[in-house]
């Protein structure tokens, strides 16, 4: 599902581009200068980001997370997968089947929950990045705000699914 | 030289810690690698387009026609436009933050860009299908309202946190961005 989304990308990018090129080459050619420019600015950034995730990842297994977060483990469970949530950058498409096991295994909602949305919205490694982008208030209010946010929804979502 | 250690001061220090832990653990560093290795191949291949659409966006959209859409007087339409916007691509939050940078250059308001960038992350109309199926009608849908809701509440908020030097500030660094 996300690669047929990132095909429908490169379908929108490649006749975006011959539109654009039909209809002026120059600002064809300015728009991938710029693309590029773009690109080099951030790899540095994104390769670090990687090797980080990668660290992390190689010692927190999902076994790890199976035990830590257990349908008991509460406010301390929820705590702990929020921060799991936050530091990692897991595709979401790997995340929802994890998340299932998890629920099936015993995990509870309002954890589950609390992952899945700290997952998507908080960045932590990727915080640089987004400073970048966003100038350093909006975005730690940003991650912070949303952090907050996914715990209420969390509680009521653990709410509604009891 | 300030300059360039300040852009590769990150790298540098994973770089460093990743090379101590070959030597120290060398087996763990190699689930490491190899993990960095196939994403960053997926990374690429994921951003590619978006860069692509973000270059086209950059020379083809006229500031004046964003503003129109989502700028600082857009109102409820514009924010409307921003949170339809977002829900519709289903990118990672990393791939979604160079369109955000072409937003800004162009003159679309903040909260209209956080509301894009929040929904974006958090509520993916094409992936609700994938949701459902694995974790459930009601799971899903408690969160997607919700979700709504919280992504409104921090684009307001922000917005009213920043004062107008912050704001003026985030313009001038997308300018410098693309």
């Amino acid at each position: 599902m996300n690669s047929v989304f990132t095909f429908f990308l490169y379908g929108v990018a490649v006749i975006l581009l011959g539109a654009s090129f039909k209809k002026d080459r120059n600002k064809t050619v300015l728009s991938l200068k710029k693309a590029w420019k773009m690109f080099v600015n951030v790899l540095p950034q994104f390769a670090a980001i990687l090797l980080l995730v990668g660290l992390l990842l190689a010692r927190v297994t999902p076994e790890t997370i199976q035990r830590v977060i257990g349908a008991k483990s509460g406010i301390a469970g929820m705590l702990i997968a929020s921060l799991l949530g936050a530091v990692t950058l897991v595709p979401v498409l790997v995340a929802f089947p994890v998340a299932a096991e998890l629920l099936k295994n015993g995990a509870g909602v309002a954890q589950i929950a609390v992952f899945i949305s700290t997952l998507t919205m908080v960045g932590f490694v990727t915080l640089p990045m987004e400073i970048k982008y966003l100038e350093k208030k909006a975005a730690i209010l940003r991650n912070v705000l949303s952090y907050l946010f996914a715990f209420a929804a969390a509680i009521i979502v653990g709410a509604i699914m009891e | 030289m300030i300059k360039i250690i300040k852009k590769y001061w990150f790298l540098a220090a994973v770089v460093a810690v990743n090379l101590a832990l070959l030597i120290i653990d060398p087996k763990t560093e190699t689930v490491t690698l190899r993990f960095a290795g196939r994403n960053v191949i997926n990374f690429l291949f994921m951003l590619t387009p978006v860069f692509i659409c973000v270059g086209l966006m950059d020379v083809w959209i006229s500031r004046e026609s964003m503003i129109k859409f989502m700028g600082v007087h857009s109102g409820v339409k514009g924010a409307v436009v921003a949170l339809l916007l977002g829900v519709v691509t289903a990118v990672p939050l990393y791939a979604l933050l160079p369109v955000a940078g072409v937003l800004l250059k162009k003159g679309s308001r903040i909260s209209n860009v956080l509301l894009f960038l929040c929904a974006s992350a958090s509520i993916r109309i094409p992936l609700l299908l994938f949701e459902i199926s694995s974790l459930g009608f009601l799971f899903t849908f408690a969160r997607f309202g919700l979700n709504i809701m919280i992504v409104i509440a921090i684009a307001v908020i922000i917005d009213k946190l920043l004062s107008e030097d912050d704001k003026r500030a985030i313009y001038d660094n997308a300018e410098r961005l693309i």
